[in-house]
């Protein structure tokens, strides 16, 4: 038949030997992709690729800060195209001024299932790229005052944080493995990139290798899932469990396990935290920005499409891990940040100890534990990029001067970034009129549902703690040489370090937000609500099955 | 020895492969080495997959290959690219060397 | 004994001798061609299960690429030179290492041996892809177009960020002076870290 066809379109006449015998003429049907979904991801990734392409064009006379703008354009752009498909998840019928008539309505997927979109996805996304803008923003003065200027820092943070949609959308575990690898290796980059500081490349391959470790960790654990249930789509994964009585399944166990040590280690909970500290010294502060907020962000929106959606059946199994997890991360988070003397190891301990806060949220496994959840990583993020923010600025030329001494005095020579810096500390020790306080409350509210007592205990008392630390800081900030005894000068307003006009901004914007959101909270609360996950079933036109069955993160 | 017992067989020899990298990941100390033992981990879980997909009847263990080949492959330069970064300041440095950083 | 397990257990040792010679050779270069052992092992592996395309990509990714590039870079750099395998920086290391990887290892093992093949509880896939009549190469790339194509698109991504992250690490900085290594170090009474390696205590 084949040959026949062949013949009429080449018009042969005569009978062509064959060579090779072509296989039937199949059409292959590609899946239905629903584009609109896909924009966020889009913009983000031809973003970066037409960053890196355009800048080539302009390197020699790129105007100031034109780089950083770009990419605040960018993810702006990227964050507000998630409101029409949050519009049409959540089922409006108009966005502002004009009519929307979401069909599909509801959570949805798409590209043959393999990318979800539903209400978690979408505040993922925005906080992933209020993360990036702002780490964008952090960038633009740090450049200019290391001689390091040029696009690829930003092009990495773009491509960085188009990993972490990937990973927030992924509805199949090979998608979600190949997010945290994109995500992943862009902050390998990053973190060695001062090339002219040793420390930056000591952590860049400290970060490479322990990250490479446990990606594989994380690969072999995918690979006994497959095995044990037959598919790595999480839908299908969660139709099989909940067919097949969930006996001891030693592969699906120690499948599990090794999901768990990998997302562990990105989150950087005790005890796969030990690269953390000392990766968050050495590499660029505004590259520990970005890790510090929306490396975080999409690791933990990962950690809750795998386990709290798909693996509701098995909470046995891993909800005790993520327990211990939990309690670990957040006693010697608080514990060690308090005996050390590098600001930014003391940030980067508390970061580990808010880990600790969120996986006690994620432990919860409720609606109430997700909606926590986002609304713990959008506050959050804002928080933390502003304190790496005031690092950076604080770093001074070289990004060497990160020694409490280097703070002593810092209210009297740059006092709006002593102010600004006790605020966001304050609000990390969950100080109430700040966001926060409610971040705290709420993890500890979802805790406190899901009768985990101990986790909630623990919680409260590591906060306590933990605000010991904030207090050092800021007393250093306040004090000054002459003050508490020392010989050293009194600085004066003479001394005051640059603030760079991209830093400013970004650190306003945060310093307003933490304080909005501690007074009003319930806006973010009610998107917090409404961002739940959801699984729903992709009907394939092959295997002919019924409608699409949808299954939500907290229905069983 | 039937097919199905060499399929564990398969399975058995992909875990000992990947203990044997991982291993040798906590013990050596050159910063190539370390790369080349995730490399021997990556093997033992593409070995694991093709394994299983033969086992299930299932093409999609042998797609899955090809994407951990790719990001080992980007996985591998960027490595490499933070070494040569690294052996520029410092010649012949390993992972002792790492010392400013401890904490 | 059939052919394929005879072929097995060919490729089985070849492996496991190339993986522990990455793992114990003193010289780095030594390591490199106990992988590329390996790596042909694993392909032929890959043959034995009926992975054809699988093969070939290995042998020539793999090993032609990757480990061909770490051999540049060794040679490069001239780290080719014999490592020290003795000093243990933290006590014990070496055996707790071993100790963690024998738990690992363990773990799956027991839990192929006692379940035998019913440990694999996975739905066997009715359309039998793997079956007879079937072409390796056109049932991956059918698969690489349609179920998977979004993951394969978006690698595109991650292999942009290679490119960008090997072209930035591997620019000499601008100027020569490096920023000094902090002064608390030789305070507290290590020696300097610029001496050579040769010059500095190991």
């Amino acid at each position: 038949m084949s040959l026949a066809l062949l013949a009429q379109v080449t018009g042969a006449t005569q009978d062509p030997t064959p060579i090779t015998a072509i296989q039937d003429q199949v059409h292959v049907p590609g899946p239905d992709i629903y584009w609109p979904a896909l924009i966020p991801l889009l913009i983000l990734l031809v973003g970066g690729l037409l960053l890196l392409t355009f800048s080539s064009f302009l390197r020699k006379k790129a105007p100031r800060g034109i780089f950083a703008a770009a990419t605040v354009a960018i993810a702006v752009a990227s964050a507000l195209s998630v409101l029409p498909l949050w519009a049409q998840v959540q089922g409006w019928d108009k966005l502002l001024w004009w009519d929307i008539h979401p069909n599909p309505s509801g959570a949805y997927t798409t590209i043959g299932g393999m990318v979800g979109v539903d209400g978690f996805t979408l505040f993922v996304t925005i906080v992933i790229c209020a993360a990036v803008a702002l780490a964008a923003l952090l960038t633009d003065g740090y450049l200019r005052r290391e001689d390091m200027e040029g696009p690829e820092f930003y092009v990495l943070m773009l491509l960085s944080a188009a990993g972490g949609l990937i990973m927030a959308m992924g509805n199949d575990l090979i998608v979600v493995f190949i997010g945290l690898e994109t995500l992943s290796i862009a902050v390998y980059v990053l973190s060695g990139m001062h090339l002219r500081r040793i420390q930056s490349q000591e952590s860049g391959i400290k970060y490479f290798v322990l990250g490479a470790f446990s990606s594989a960790f994380f690969l072999y654990g995918i690979a006994l899932i497959y095995g044990a249930t037959g598919s790595t789509n999480l839908v299908h994964i969660k139709t099989f469990m909940s067919q097949t009585v969930p006996t001891q399944n030693g592969l699906l166990l120690i499948g599990l396990g090794l999901l768990v040590v990998g997302l562990a280690f990105k989150v950087s909970a005790v005890p796969f935290h030990a690269w953390s500290p000392d990766v968050y010294d050495g590499a660029p502060t505004p590259a520990v920005a970005w890790m510090a907020s929306g490396v975080k962000a999409a690791a933990f929106a990962g950690m809750i499409r795998i386990f709290v959606l798909t693996f509701s059946n098995y909470e046995a199994t891993w909800k005790p891990i993520v327990y211990a997890l939990a309690i670990a991360s957040m006693v010697v988070g608080a514990a060690l940040a308090v005996v050390q003397s590098n600001v930014k190891r003391m940030l980067a301990y508390s970061s580990i100890s808010h880990a600790g806060f969120i996986l006690m949220a994620v432990e919860a496994g409720s609606a109430q534990g997700n909606s926590a959840v986002l609304f713990y990583l959008a506050a959050y993020v804002f928080m933390v990029a502003g304190s790496f923010g005031i690092a950076t600025i604080v770093g001074r030329k070289g990004d060497g001067a990160h020694s409490l001494a280097d703070y002593k005095g810092l209210a009297r020579t740059n006092p709006e970034l002593a102010v600004a810096f006790t605020v966001l500390l304050l609000a990390q020790a969950g100080v109430p009129f700040t966001a926060g306080f409610f971040a705290k409350f709420y993890a500890v509210e979802a805790a406190v549902d899901a009768s985990s007592w101990p986790l909630a205990i623990i919680a409260m008392l590591s906060a306590v703690v933990s605000a010991f630390l904030y207090l050092r800081i800021i007393v250093a900030m306040f004090m000054s040489g002459a003050d508490d005894g020392d010989d050293g000068p009194v600085p004066t307003r003479a001394e005051r370090i640059p603030v760079p006009v991209g830093a400013g901004i970004a650190l306003t914007l945060c310093v307003v937000i933490t304080m909005v959101v501690g007074l009003f909270p319930n806006l973010l609360v009610d998107a917090a609500e409404k961002g739940q996950p959801a699984l729903v079933q992709y009907d394939s036109p092959s295997s002919g099955s019924a409608a699409a069955a949808g299954t939500t993160g907290t229905g069983q | 020895m039937d097919a199905q017992n060499l399929d564990l067989a398969y399975l058995a020899l992909a875990a000992i492969l990947f203990a044997i990298g991982g291993v040798g990941l906590l013990i050596r100390r050159n910063p190539l080495v370390m790369i080349m033992c995730v490399e021997l981990m990556l093997n033992a879980v593409n070995l694991t997959f093709v394994t299983f997909g033969k086992m299930l009847n299932d093409i999609t263990g042998q797609v899955i290959v090809f994407f951990v080949l790719v990001v080992a492959a980007a996985e591998v330069v960027v490595g490499l690219g933070l070494v040569v970064a690294m052996s520029r300041r410092r010649p012949g440095a390993d992972a002792d060397d790492l010392r400013l950083l401890r904490g | 004994m059939t052919v394929e397990a005879f072929v097995f257990g060919v490729c089985a040792v070849v492996v496991l001798v190339g993986g522990l010679g990455v793992v114990m050779s003193r010289n780095p270069v030594h390591s490199a061609l106990s992988l590329v052992a390996t790596l042909f092992g694993i392909a032929v592996l890959f043959l034995n299960l009926d992975a054809q395309l699988l093969a070939a990509v290995q042998v020539i990714v793999y090993t032609g690429a990757i480990v061909v590039l770490i051999l540049f870079v060794m040679m490069l750099l001239g780290v080719d030179k014999d490592d020290d395998l003795e000093t243990e920086p933290l006590v014990g290391q070496r055996v707790l290492a071993v100790l963690v990887g024998l738990i690992m290892v363990g773990a799956v093992l027991a839990v192929i041996i006692i379940g035998g093949h019913n440990a694999v509880t996975g739905a066997r896939s009715v359309t039998g892809q793997l079956a007879g009549g079937y072409d390796n190469v056109y049932e991956l790339g059918r698969q690489l177009f349609t179920t998977y194509v979004f993951p394969l698109e978006v690698t595109a991504g991650l292999l942009t960020i290679a490119v960008v992250g090997a072209v930035v690490l591997s620019r000499r900085p601008k100027d020569v002076q490096p920023i000094p290594e902090p002064e608390s170090m030789i305070d507290q009474g290590d020696e300097p870290l610029t001496l050579t390696h040769e010059e500095g205590a190991h």
